[in-house]
């Protein structure tokens, strides 16, 4: 949207969580925030990961959701449950590849980030973004994000047999082209479809 | 008797810190659905990074905060603390009112009342006791103005010459260090230079969590490729994506510094046209160094002598190698010599005064540059000018009015005066922006200290757990109800704004000074209604001398999104790196190399007490957390104190994570919950220092200071640990 898009990369985090006080400050979260975070295993590693939806161009949220109450908008941006809509079935909870949305049982809706909505889509950047001390969440134009990263926006996922392409990137080691995290991703099974990187 | 008045309970209940979840209204209310009236360009209160910030503004409430993209230190990036920062203007704690001690607890007063009062007892103390029975403190979280003010209230208004603040406690090795070696006390480089490095080093500076903004500019160097030197005793944040990790046991920096010039001299990696053209004494701190191989350095500081050799070469073969350094450093006994062998290793490979070289020291404090330059240190004048310097006293003194003989002399440093409070020569103490109890070593002494007050005045906006023991509390304000200037990290002055009025009948902070000092019959002294007007006297009082301001105006900030000092005159653009073509401060405009000597802490570790304490912050509290432990959403991101500890030393003492834990030193004892990680040294434990009471690391830290500075040593203390059977106590 205007030029700009998102990219995470986590291996920049220092897990201040900025993201997620910064998220609940945008005037239609309202006190809530939907950003992930996690401490991947705070014994071993210092290593922190936020990150944010990732904005499927295929949503499966969206497919396995009875009411019809998850909405991709004409940017790509798939919006949080309409209130009216949401049952609080959890399909979507379940069914998410990544892990990302919540229902929150106060206000009887699943809600995702929806990228600030109100503030992407008149061309500001989204609140986390705006903030992130480290700019492990980053929000500029993919010339900048070519010009100054080493590493490499991917948005191609394989999770299992089901490839997902986001509108959402993830930074990877210059070398990765898609991103799988299953052995299974790696193994011939007959005719299934794989990971290039696999070979 | 400056004894707490009441039960803690009773404070608590009404005091707080009460935790505010809330923007005023509610976030379905005001923030919600009405837009704000205005957005005020300003800056964060909190740390030295003093990032740029939008906030809201409706009905004199900060209802939140935009990101301010266009201020180039931060361009809109923000910390936890920066965001959250606004819950404090509307929060239930606030003091509304002065207050008055009396035996059933603290009773509201009229301001006439509580300001005659002040100044009644300062004075009856000065008539009986002499003019420097009573002392004043200050700090650097103060707007510029208030800084300058303090230290013109004390030796002008009081005439006592014990003034000191709590920047004492954060930056002041690295300043004596930089004065001594370089000729003034500032970071040589703007922070963009840091980009453009291609060797950084960060020794002693949590960047991640204490100067988050920080971590970005270091980051942009990595994307360029520059390599990343990180010697913590804990793996912090930024360490994970370190080239090299040098894990240095507590109070060793110096030995590993020193080290690592061992090896830049040894193999040829100088800069001898530079030493030659720049420096002085350069031969002797080479032999300071001589017999400190990095084998020697290993077995002292626990880095592997070959990762020593590693960070020698990288930062000695380049020409643009930055070396950063906060706290870690400085919170040592030897804090100075520790800061002095960064600038050496700067100086003998050259790099200093370009683009992507130099030394820098990474202030804590939010005015931790702009409020140690203009008088609130006990041996500075404004302009980061010398007490003792005859010239400087009848400069100044000349702005003010006074006779240079009326100046009093130097005074005691932060921690000696709670010294003379607890030896009953200090008597009166006037506190502003210090909650000691939380933040000075051996809290127990403090409390004692406190108790023994004669008369107690502070100015606060939330009642700390050092304003409890006044007399009175003078209900002051917050940063964004007076405007101001601070100098952020890099000295970049820059403007805060006034956004709103102070409370109820809270009233500014310069204000609540100025009509003090007219009751003590010096008005004629304090005559500034705005701080605009005491601005304009401190760009007088510090011109012509090191931290220039006198080319400053606030509308010249405004235009120019900061300016950095020095600026001497109304055209000068101000001055964003110093010592460019090797020209030093010094009268000789040379650097000088200061020898180097090897010594142990103040109270290092034995058999008794076998396991270094090192203490520090996290991200989402600031300093003695008055104003942070009562923002709820910063309080649930770090609730509690935890005690960060190796699985090593964890299972030598069966304790997992969770687990109640007994830290003693040889001062006092605190039990927390044990945090077991693979991030910290298996000799060392860690813990942040925000909290009072039982929660207090600083229960358990010794008052040995830095013979120069004058910095305590929070960095290093001897503990032993025992598993405990609950949160109440030992095992």
């Amino acid at each position: 949207m205007f030029g700009r898009e998102f990219y995470v990369d986590p291996s920049r985090c220092i897990g201040c969580q900025s993201c997620l006080k910064a998220c609940e400050e945008c005037d239609t979260h309202r006190g809530i925030s939907m950003i992930n975070f996690d401490f991947v295993d705070r014994k071993e590693s210092i290593a922190t990961a936020a990150y944010v939806c990732w904005h499927c161009d295929e949503p499966t949220c969206a497919q396995v959701c009875p009411a019809d109450a998850i909405k991709k908008y004409e940017d790509g941006v798939v919006g949080s449950s309409l209130k009216p809509r949401c049952i609080g079935c959890s399909n979507c909870v379940l069914a998410c590849p990544f892990g990302i949305p919540k229902l929150v049982p106060e206000y009887e809706q699943m809600m995702k980030c929806d990228m600030c909505y109100d503030r992407t889509s008149v061309g500001k950047k989204p609140m986390c973004a705006t903030v992130c001390p480290s700019q492990a969440l980053a929000y500029v134009t993919p010339e900048a994000i070519g010009a100054t990263r080493r590493e490499k926006p991917v948005n191609t996922f394989w999770f299992g047999n089901q490839k997902i392409t986001t509108k959402v990137y993830m930074m990877a080691p210059a070398d990765a082209g898609e991103i799988a995290i299953d052995v299974a991703d790696y193994t011939w099974e007959g005719e299934n479809e794989l990971v290039p990187q696999a070979f | 008797m400056a004894k707490v008045p009441s039960s803690q309970e009773e404070l608590s209940s009404r005091f707080g810190p009460h935790l505010n979840y809330n923007p005023p209204g509610g976030w379905q209310g005001a923030q919600g659905s009405k837009q704000a009236e205005t957005l005020v360009k300003t800056h964060c209160c909190f740390c030295g990074q003093q990032c740029g910030i939008q906030l809201k503004v409706r009905d004199n409430c900060v209802m939140g905060f935009e990101p301010w993209e266009e201020f180039p230190f931060n361009r809109g990036m923000l910390c936890p603390k920066g965001v959250k920062r606004y819950m404090q203007g509307s929060h239930p704690d606030r003091l509304l009112d002065p207050l008055m001690r009396t035996e059933q607890g603290f009773r509201p007063a009229k301001w006439d009342e509580a300001l005659d009062f002040t100044a009644r007892r300062l004075r009856e103390l000065q008539e009986k006791y002499g003019k420097d029975s009573v002392a004043v403190y200050g700090g650097a979280s103060l707007t510029t103005e208030k800084s300058y003010l303090m230290g013109k209230f004390a030796r002008v208004g009081l005439g006592t010459r014990h003034i000191d603040y709590n920047g004492r406690l954060c930056m002041v090795s690295a300043g004596t260090a930089y004065k001594a070696a370089l000729g003034v006390d500032r970071s040589p480089n703007p922070w963009n230079d840091i980009t453009q490095a291609e060797v950084l080093m960060a020794i002693g500076a949590n960047v991640g969590e204490c100067a988050p903004i920080t971590t970005d500019y270091i980051w942009r160097a990595r994307d360029r490729g520059a390599r990343l030197i990180v010697a913590d005793p804990r793996f912090t944040p930024i360490a994970r994506n370190a080239d090299l990790y040098l894990p240095v046991r507590p109070g060793t920096d110096l030995a590993l510094l020193m080290a690592m010039l061992h090896v830049i001299i040894r193999d040829g990696l100088t800069d001898r046209e530079f030493i030659a053209a720049h420096t002085t004494g350069f031969e002797k701190t080479a032999a300071s160094v001589e017999m400190w191989n990095p084998r020697r350095a290993a077995e002292v500081t626990g880095v592997a002598p070959e990762a020593i050799e590693k960070a020698a070469h990288w930062i000695g073969e380049s020409r643009k190698s930055m070396l950063m350094h906060a706290r870690g450093l400085e919170h040592q006994s030897k804090g100075v010599e520790n800061c002095e062998a960064v600038v050496a290793i700067a100086l003998a490979t050259g790099n200093i005064g370009r683009e992507g070289a130099g030394p820098i020291m990474i202030t804590g404090q939010g005015n931790g540059q702009g409020g140690r330059e203009h008088g609130q240190k006990c041996d500075q004048l404004p302009g980061q000018r010398s007490l003792t310097d005859p010239a400087a006293r009848e400069h100044v003194a000349g702005v003010w009015g006074i006779s240079p003989d009326d100046l009093p002399g130097p005074g005691y440093t932060a921690v000696e005066i709670m010294n003379a409070i607890h030896s009953g020569e200090i008597k009166g103490l006037l506190s502003i922006c210090f909650n000691p109890l939380v933040s000075l070593p051996d809290a127990n002494f403090t409390r004692e200290a406190l108790e023994k007050l004669e008369f107690f005045g502070v100015i606060d906006f939330f009642l700390s757990e050092t304003a409890a023991h006044a007399d009175v509390v003078l209900a002051g304000s917050l940063q964004e109800e007076e405007e101001g200037v601070t100098a952020n990290v890099e000295a970049r002055v820059i403007h805060i704004k006034k956004a709103v009025d102070p409370p109820g009948n809270a009233r500014r902070d310069s204000e609540i000074i100025c009509d003090l000092a007219r009751r003590l019959g010096r008005g004629q002294y304090f005559p500034f209604t705005e701080p605009r007007e005491i601005f304009e006297e401190l760009r007088l009082a510090s011109r012509g001398g090191l931290a220039d301001y006198y080319g400053i105006t606030y509308e010249k900030i405004d235009q120019n999104l900061g300016i950095f000092w020095p600026c001497p005159t109304l055209d000068h653009p101000g001055t964003p790196r110093l010592f460019e073509g090797g020209r030093f401060f010094h009268p000789d405009g040379k650097a000088h190399f200061m020898s180097l000597t090897w010594l142990d802490s103040g109270y290092p570790v034995d058999g008794e007490f076998p396991v270094y304490l090192t203490t520090g912050r996290v991200v989402s509290h600031y300093l003695s957390g008055t104003q942070t432990r009562r923002i709820g959403a910063l309080v649930d991101q770090y609730p509690e104190p935890k005690l960060e500890m190796h699985p090593r030393l964890a299972e030598e003492k069966h304790i997992s994570s969770g687990d109640w834990v007994t830290v003693t030193s040889r001062r006092s004892a605190i039990t927390l919950q044990a945090m077991v990680v693979r991030t910290i040294r298996p000799d060392t434990v860690f813990i942040p220092y925000h909290w009072p009471g039982g929660r207090s690391a600083n229960r358990l830290t010794h008052r040995t200071l830095d013979p120069r500075s004058k910095i305590p040593e929070y960095k290093v203390s001897a503990c032993s640990i025992e598993k405990a059977a609950g949160p109440g106590g030992r095992a």
